[in-house]
């Protein structure tokens, strides 16, 4: 027998598979679109909930790696497009594939770096320290002219994929809703590994942990820099939606709505980015065609989440997570 | 470069450090008192120095917008501690940080629905206009001089308050141990809406002074808010004293490095590379130099003793 969480977890992804299909049929690319960003959304934010979610790493900075792999993405899609070669003789290239993994990786080196400094400290301190330094990595990305600066790096023809037709939506749509999927199924390897018990051990009890042999400071290491590399590929992904990048991507307030997107969601769970994500999208959608000022009604709705409804949607829906 | 040069951006550097340490020595009260991270300060900020601009341009008078500045930012402070800020003294950072955030979304919202999407300005008080002659020649804007005066003149009062007077006394009592003065009879309700409304207040204060050098426009006070957040961590969260120095440092070390790194860079770089280099390694200097430091005192500078 399911529990109810499972049965609103497939219920979840289902919709999110059968929406944009029937959208397609029904020849409505704009709702195909909404879906494809409300998918690649939830995978950034399914990338801050190993830290955030298993961890208890309240990383204020993701918009960091978020920003990292769009750049990857624009940076080697430009390349490829003009044919100038990149360093060191490297040329670019428009074939996804290659660009995720240097979106990953680029990430991933990154996050390795901000981490083994950050996560010398904790509580507060960690929260500003990562924010700082997606600060430094934003005002770098807007001071340095070769890649668009201020004004972002435009994507002339979205980069393809062996055998797809990327420029159909609903095949890019596909392409991210895989990427989404895969990247939940890691989590739970991840979840239930020994690596990801020492990690959820290290959030509740540090001492104990410690105690028993192992370094929490490894361990969170390797989830932090595991983190910032899935969120890479949502960059990645994301620049790739919008055939554009630009400094926006790096900034704090996107590293605030990764977190946002998982507490309306709920924090911890499987599917709480992909609730808060769905959530969030049709706020923005539903909110900005009634008002201008739609912004102003998602504060008060975060408030009222986070003061009143901590579990966020799924905790609403599911009941109380079972472990905490 | 000259000596003069040089001179006039040490005094922009103090200037800068002198606003920052403003806004974070409201955001270290607050965490060493409450315990409470508090993103909304920077909101706060632009809300005293939209009324600093609201006020003066209906009377006519920047003295009296700076007092309107206080006295909103304080109100402000105090209607969200009462609000809202005093359910989050128990919750997690992750919640601190989510509904300070919401708070954030909802004031910058709320003053582009009041006073429109642009930008107002703010005129230098006629007492203040005009500049003087610096040793080496160069001219200075007295105005700034003004706020490197003020914000001294604040910390010295904050010197006083704290360390002087039965209020400071208190607060203090209230840092080393909540449970104990709340069960010696002091209303530590009332004790945590008046640090909020004063570290407000001084949020207030420094929108208002800065709003006469810049626009005073939606979302000016995030930069602000995030290199106090830079000050605080440095200076070591809950210190007072590391307010200051962080401050001053961070205000020094930044406008001194775009100034000289482009200019050191040309030693290895053709000019024109080392202009765009030196700029953007600038950018970052701050973070690079707190990062230094926390690799040697992961607590900051001057950790606060119980945090």
């Amino acid at each position: 027998m399911l529990s109810r969480e499972s049965l609103i977890n497939i219920l979840l992804a289902v919709l999110l598979l059968a929406v944009p299909l029937a959208a397609n049929a029904y020849g409505e690319p704009f709702y195909v679109t909404l879906a494809t960003r409300v998918a690649i959304l939830a995978l950034a934010a399914t990338g801050l909930n190993l830290a955030l979610g298993l961890g208890g790493l309240v990383s204020f900075g993701h918009a960091a790696f978020f920003g990292i792999g769009g750049y990857a993405a624009g940076i080697l899609a430009t390349h490829g497009f003009s044919g100038d070669p990149l360093f060191f003789g490297l040329s670019g290239t428009n074939q996804m594939p290659v660009i995720w993994l240097v979106a990953m990786v680029a990430a991933g080196l990154v996050g390795l770096l901000i981490g083994a400094i950050s996560l010398r400290t904790s509580g507060v301190y960690f929260i500003m320290i990562t924010l700082a330094f997606a600060q430094m990595v934003y005002y770098f990305a807007i001071s340095w002219p070769a890649y668009g600066g201020e004004d972002g790096l435009s994507i002339l023809v979205r980069n393809q994929f062996p055998g797809v037709n990327t420029m159909r939506p609903v095949n890019f749509f596909l392409i991210c809703y895989v990427a989404l999927m895969a990247a939940l199924g890691l989590f739970v390897l991840i979840r239930s590994s020994r690596f990801g018990t020492a990690l959820q051990a290290a959030r509740q009890n540090e001492v104990r942990v410690a105690t028993v042999g192992i370094a929490p400071y490894r361990i969170r290491l390797t989830a932090f820099a595991l983190s910032a590399a899935m969120t890479g590929l949502a960059g990645a992904l994301f620049a790739d939606l919008n055939r554009f990048v630009s400094p926006s991507m790096l900034s704090w307030h996107m590293s605030g709505e990764l977190i946002v997107l998982i507490i309306l969601g709920g924090t911890g769970r499987l599917f709480g980015p992909l609730a808060g994500a769905a959530l969030f999208v049709i706020f923005e959608y539903v909110l900005g065609g009634l008002t201008e000022r739609w912004q102003f009604f998602l504060g008060l709705i975060l408030l009222g989440t986070v003061l009143f409804a901590r579990g966020g949607l799924l905790g609403l829906l599911a009941g109380k997570a079972r472990h905490g | 470069m000259t000596f003069a040069l040089a001179l006039e951006q040490l005094l922009n550097g103090l200037q800068l450090g002198v606003m920052l340490f403003l806004m974070a020595a409201g955001l270290t009260l607050i965490f060493g008192v409450m315990g409470l991270i508090n993103l909304a300060h920077g909101s706060l900020y632009m809300v005293g120095a939209f009324a600093c601009a609201a006020v003066a341009a209906a009377t006519g008078s920047f003295w009296l917008g700076l007092v309107a500045s206080l006295a909103c930012a304080a109100a402000a402070g105090a209607i969200i501690e009462l609000l809202v800020i005093r359910r989050l003294y128990d919750r997690e950072h992750l919640d601190q940080v989510l509904a300070t955030f919401a708070l954030i979304l909802i004031f910058s919202e709320g003053t582009r629905w009041v006073f429109g999407s642009f930008p107002l300005y703010l005129d230098i008080p006629p007492l203040l206009q005009g500049a003087v002659a610096l040793p080496g020649g160069a001219q200075y804007p007295v105005y700034r001089l003004a706020i490197i005066a003020a914000g001294a003149l604040v910390a010295l009062g904050l010197y006083v308050l704290i360390g002087k007077t039965r209020l400071g006394m208190r607060i203090r009592a209230g840092e080393s141990d909540r449970e104990m003065i709340g069960a010696l009879g002091v209303d530590i309700r009332t004790l945590y809406t008046v640090v909020f409304a004063l570290g407000a207040a001084l949020a207030g204060l420094a929108g208002a002074m800065v709003g006469a050098l810049q626009s005073v426009q939606v979302g000016m006070g995030e930069p602000v808010l995030i290199l106090a957040f830079v000050v605080i961590v440095i200076g070591g969260i809950g210190s007072i004293k590391g307010a200051l120095l962080g401050a001053l440092l961070v205000g020094v070390v930044d406008t001194m490095g775009r100034l000289l790194l482009p200019q050191l860079l040309t030693l290895f770089f053709p000019p024109s590379q080392a202009g765009m280099i030196g700029a953007a390694a600038a950018s970052m200097l701050i973070y690079v130099m707190m990062a230094l430091i926390l690799a040697v005192k992961p607590r900051g500078l001057f950790p606060a003793a119980h945090a």
